[in-house]
C-alpha cells in the first residue's frame, strides 16, 4: 500500500477501491501519485495528462503516460481496453462533461469520478452574500482564469448519470481532508467521488 | 574511452525488401560501457540519415565529438556506468559499413549498383549485428529522426529483440513534404556534372551537388524562429573589412547564407553523395503502416514493449502531430506508451541540442 496514506482523499479512496492487477486508465493523471499507488498493487496503469511538464515526472517515475486532451484524445483509445478508468477533479474542465462521461464508460467497465460540488454550503454562501463568482478553499482560482468550465452540483451529476444511463454504485463525500457523511451531502459536501459503471 | 573501430561481417547474404540480397555486408559499429554477465544491459542507438557510430567518440574525419555526447556516457542520461551502448552505421551508409562506396565483389565500387535499401533493411542489418554480438534482447532501442524509424520497424518487425523503445522526433511515414525535400536534395547531386551517372569515386566527387543538398536539408532541420535569433538580416563582414554592407553582387552577404555554405561544405568531406540518394530514398520509402497491411495499429499488434514518444514543438519536418499518429495507433494496439511534446527552439534538431527536458525524458525512462 505505498504511499497511499499520502494521497489527497479522494485518491486514496480509489485506491483502496481499484482492485490489485486491474487495468487501469487515469484521464488527468497530474504527476501520476495515484498511478504509482496503484502500480504498486500490480495495476497495470496508462495516463493522459495536458501538462507537458507533470507529463516528463510521469515518465521520470517510469509511468505510461500520454500528454493529450482528454476532450479530444480519449477517442483513439479501444472500447473496453480498461477495468476501471479514473476522472479526478477533471469532469469540470471538461468541453463536454456529459461526452467524457460517456467517453470513461466506453474505454472502461467501470469508473471513478471525482468533482468539486459548487453547492456547497460556502460557495452558495458567497454567491448569495457577495454577489460574485466563489473563490473558495476547493475552488481556488478566479472565474476569468479557472479551467472549470463547468462547474456542477452533486444533483446535477446524479441528473446527468440517469440522463446517460450510468448506474452509481458508491459515493463518497469529503469536506476538508476528512471524509463525510453521506447526508445532505449537496449542501455539506466539498467535493464528491462516485463508482460509475454501464447500465 | 570506445574501443578501437569495430566491424562485423555478417555470415549470410542479407535479403532485401527489394527482392535482392547483400552478399555478406560489413557492420561497422561502436560500443561504450561493459555489456554485462547476462547481455541484459544492452542499449542499442539507431542514427539519423548523416549520423555515424560515432555517437559518444570522436569523429574519425571532423575531429568532433560525438554527435550525441552530451547524451551517452558516464553519468550521462543513457549512462555508461550501467549500459552497454551499442551504434553501427547502417548499411548504404559511408563510415565503414556496407554502402555504394564499397567494393563489390568484382574489385570496382559498387557506386548505383548498390541494390536500393529500405529501412526495414538496415534494421534486418543490425539484428545480424546484435546476433552477432550475441544480444537477444535489448534493454531499450532508441533513435531520434530515421534513427526513430529504424526504432519503431525494430518494434513492428522483430518485437522480442527490445525491451523498450525511444522514439525521438521522428515519424511512422514520409509525407509528401519529407519527399519533395528529400527529391531536391537528390535532383542536386545528380544535376553535378561530376556526379557521372553515379560514376565518379575514380576523379572529383559531385561535392557541389552535395553541399546544396544539405544546404536544403539543413532549413529542414531548424525552425524560422531559431533561424531569426541566431542570424535575423544581419550581414557578413565584407572580406575589405566593411561591415554590414551589401556587395550588390551574389557573394554570401547574410550570415544565413554563410552558414549554410558553410555548413554544406563541410558535409561533403565526411559523407559520400552516392550515400546520400540510398538513405534519402529509404526513408522516402519508410511507410509503416503500408508494410502492415495499411493499419499503423497492426504494426504493434502483441507487442509486450514499453514505448516512450518524444516530439519538440518548434519541429516542423516531423511534427508533433506525426507522433501522436504513432502514439495513437500505439494505444489502440494496447501497448503500454508514454508520449510527451517538449518545448525548444531548435527545430527537429532539438534532439541533438540542449534540452534539459529532454535529458530528464530518456533517463526517466531508462530507469
Amino acid at each position: 500500500m505505498t504511499g497511499i496514506e499520502k494521497l489527497r482523499p479522494d485518491l486514496a479512496v480509489i485506491a483502496r477501491h481499484v482492485a490489485p492487477g486491474s487495468r487501469v486508465l487515469d484521464v488527468g493523471c497530474g504527476d501520476g501519485a495515484l498511478m504509482a499507488a496503484l502500480r504498486s498493487q500490480d495495476c497495470d496503469v496508462r495516463g493522459i495528462e495536458i501538462d507537458g511538464a507533470l507529463v516528463e515526472q510521469c515518465v521520470a517515475r517510469g509511468l505510461s503516460v500520454v500528454q493529450g486532451d482528454a476532450d479530444r484524445d480519449l477517442a483513439f483509445y479501444p472500447d473496453g481496453g480498461f477495468d476501471v478508468a479514473i476522472l479526478s477533479q477533471t469532469l469540470q474542465t471538461a468541453a463536454r462533461p456529459d461526452r467524457m462521461l460517456a467517453e470513461l464508460l466506453r474505454v472502461g467497465r467501470r469508473a471513478f469520478v471525482s468533482f468539486p460540488n459548487f453547492a456547497y454550503w460556502r460557495t452558495r454562501l458567497a454567491l448569495l452574500t457577495q454577489g460574485r463568482m466563489p473563490v473558495t478553499r476547493a475552488l481556488p482560482v478566479s472565474w476569468y482564469e479557472t479551467t472549470n468550465i463547468h462547474h456542477m452540483t452533486i444533483k446535477d451529476f446524479e441528473v446527468l448519470a440517469g440522463d446517460l444511463g450510468v448506474k452509481l454504485r458508491r459515493r463518497w463525500y469529503f469536506t476538508g481532508d476528512r471524509r463525510r457523511g453521506n447526508g445532505s451531502a449537496n449542501w455539506r459536501a466539498e467535493n464528491a467521488l462516485y463508482e460509475i459503471e454501464r447500465n | 574511452m570506445p574501443d578501437a573501430p569495430q566491424s562485423l561481417r555478417l555470415t549470410t547474404p542479407l535479403p532485401l525488401d527489394s527482392g535482392g540480397e547483400l552478399a555478406a555486408p560489413t557492420i561497422a559499429y561502436e560500443t561504450y560501457g561493459e555489456l554485462n554477465a547476462d547481455r541484459s544491459n544492452a542499449i542499442l542507438i539507431c542514427h539519423a540519415l548523416t549520423g555515424d557510430q560515432y555517437v559518444a567518440s570522436t569523429h574519425p574525419i571532423t575531429g568532433k565529438p560525438g554527435w550525441w555526447a552530451r547524451m551517452v556516457g558516464p553519468g550521462k542520461p543513457i549512462d555508461t556506468d550501467r549500459f552497454h551502448v551499442i551504434c553501427a552505421n547502417v548499411i548504404g551508409s559511408c563510415l565503414g559499413s556496407t554502402g555504394p562506396a564499397s567494393v563489390a565483389p568484382d574489385g570496382q565500387p559498387y557506386a548505383l549498383r548498390f541494390p536500393v535499401i529500405t529501412v526495414r533493411d538496415m534494421v534486418r542489418a543490425l539484428v545480424g549485428l546484435l546476433d552477432g554480438l550475441g544480444i537477444e534482447r535489448l534493454y531499450c532501442a532508441i533513435g531520434g529522426s530515421m534513427g526513430g524509424m529504424q526504432a519503431l520497424s525494430l518494434a513492428a518487425n522483430w518485437p522480442e529483440r527490445a525491451a523498450r523503445f525511444l522514439l525521438i522526433a521522428t515519424t511512422a511515414r514520409h509525407s509528401a513534404q519529407n519527399i519533395a525535400f528529400h527529391e531536391v536534395g537528390r535532383q542536386a547531386i545528380m544535376a553535378d556534372p561530376r556526379w557521372n551517372g553515379g560514376d565518379y569515386y575514380a576523379g572529383e566527387a559531385p561535392d557541389a551537388g552535395l553541399a546544396v543538398a544539405r544546404m536544403a536539408a539543413h532549413i529542414t532541420y531548424l525552425s524560422e524562429d531559431g533561424l531569426t535569433e541566431k542570424f535575423g538580416r544581419r550581414l557578413q563582414d565584407r572580406p575589405d573589412g566593411t561591415q554590414g554592407a551589401k556587395s550588390f553582387g551574389f557573394d554570401a552577404d547574410f550570415q544565413i547564407e554563410s552558414y549554410l555554405r558553410y555548413q554544406g561544405n563541410g558535409f561533403t568531406k565526411r559523407f559520400d553523395a552516392n550515400s546520400y540518394l540510398y538513405i534519402t530514398r529509404a526513408m522516402d520509402y519508410f511507410d509503416l503502416a503500408d508494410e502492415h497491411g495499411g493499419r499503423l495499429t497492426d504494426a504493434f499488434a502483441g507487442t509486450t514493449a514499453r514505448f516512450c514518444v518524444v516530439s519538440f514543438d518548434s519541429d516542423w519536418l516531423y511534427p508533433t502531430s506525426e507522433s501522436r499518429h504513432m502514439v495513437q495507433a500505439l494505444n489502440a494496439a494496447g501497448a503500454p506508451v508514454s508520449f510527451v511534446e517538449l518545448s525548444a527552439p531548435f527545430g527537429h534538431d532539438s534532439f541533438l541540442l540542449d534540452v534539459p527536458a529532454l535529458d530528464r525524458v530518456v533517463k526517466g525512462f531508462l530507469e
